[in-house]
């Protein structure tokens, strides 16, 4: 699961208000590279959540990123941060380890890169 | 790519070993498949360097088939955990990057609009009814762009009418008609292979999520 995966997900359990961003406990985290985007890049990065996507991007291993939202000009001018940005969104894959529910700690296991959503009946 | 490149790539997925009745596990198609996205991409540049996300994507051919076409990230997005493990082989056999989440599509947790596009072939509710339409809404509200799907072209009048006035929909077109085979899989099908009518969809969800509608 990649981070940009992750920035979308949240958790659903019935009563849960505010199920973003889920914790991320990583066991195992692979790189796997891919070709650099820069309109890509430039479309989506207003609609990250910044917050969720730097803490996330710590927690797997990754201590680049600015911890406050960088000016959106920075994306035409600065190369460096682009392949930075590029990287923590597309190239880091959460391989194992889990998602934990902010409000409830409910812990969603992520095995072989998937994380698992699935609810208990009592929790629909 | 060409269609046919994309037809012949598709047709060499894996399909379903046990298709799971209860979930309507039918394998989507290369024929259907390849013009979904194929169209999708062409006449509405809705795939390459887009999110695409699958929705009940079994065996991924749907999301591998946007993947090809160019698709800057797709989610493959599954109940099934079976179905999730071929289509993480078959996603690897093209080499092809797919991010694949297991969840009950109706309980899915999803903030904001980052995805594109949704591609889907739901279940036709035929065995668990209205569950096409729980399909739908909750992908107009994930898609920011598109949502492709196909329906029973029998249930064509219904589904406009639901998705413009109750699922967040602002158009509801029929792009074009397709025979959907669906061979025997099951001990239930009588005939060898039936040939059912379906409706190649495109909606387009309301774009203000503050606005009051």
């Amino acid at each position: 699961m990649r981070l940009l995966t992750h920035n979308m997900l949240s958790c659903n359990i019935k009563g849960v208000t505010n199920g973003f961003p889920l914790r991320i406990e990583a066991e195992k985290v692979v790189e796997k590279q891919l070709e650099i985007n820069h309109d890509f890049l430039r479309n989506i990065f207003p609609k990250i959540d910044w917050k969720a996507f730097s803490d996330a991007s710590r927690i797997m291993g990754y201590h680049e990123l600015p911890e406050e939202p960088p000016e959106p000009s920075v994306l035409e001018s600065d190369a460096e941060f682009l392949g930075k940005f590029h990287h923590a969104l597309l190239e880091l894959h959460l391989e194992e380890g889990a998602l934990i529910c902010p409000e409830t700690g409910r812990k969603f296991p992520v095995s072989k890169g998937i994380p698992n959503m699935l609810l208990l009946e009592d929790e629909v | 790519m060409k269609l046919k490149q994309l037809e012949s790539l598709l047709g060499d997925l894996q399909q379903f070993s046990n298709p799971k009745v209860e979930l309507e596990q039918y394998p989507t198609g290369p024929h259907i498949a390849s013009r979904l996205l194929y169209t999708a991409e062409n006449s509405f540049d809705d795939i390459s360097n887009k999110v695409v996300a699958d929705f009940g994507c079994g065996c991924g051919t749907l999301g591998a088939a946007a993947a090809l076409l160019g698709a800057e990230q797709v989610i493959g997005i599954d109940i099934d955990s079976q179905s999730l493990e071929i289509a993480s082989m078959n996603a690897e056999d093209l080499e092809l990057d797919i991010d694949f989440v297991q969840c009950d599509i109706g309980n899915l947790g999803w903030r904001g609009q980052i995805v594109d596009t949704v591609v889907m072939n739901p279940p036709f509710g035929t065995r668990k009814k209205g569950v096409d339409m729980d399909f739908l809404f909750v992908a107009l509200k994930v898609a920011s762009r598109a949502v492709y799907s196909l329906h029973k072209t029998s249930t064509r009048d219904y589904i406009k009418r639901a998705a413009l006035r109750d699922l967040n929909a602002s158009s509801a077109e029929v792009l074009c008609e397709l025979r959907f085979d669906v061979p025997q899989l099951y001990k239930f099908h009588k005939k060898k292979e039936v040939d059912i009518a379906v409706d190649l969809w495109r909606f387009v969800p309301k774009r203000s999520r503050g606005k009051k509608d």
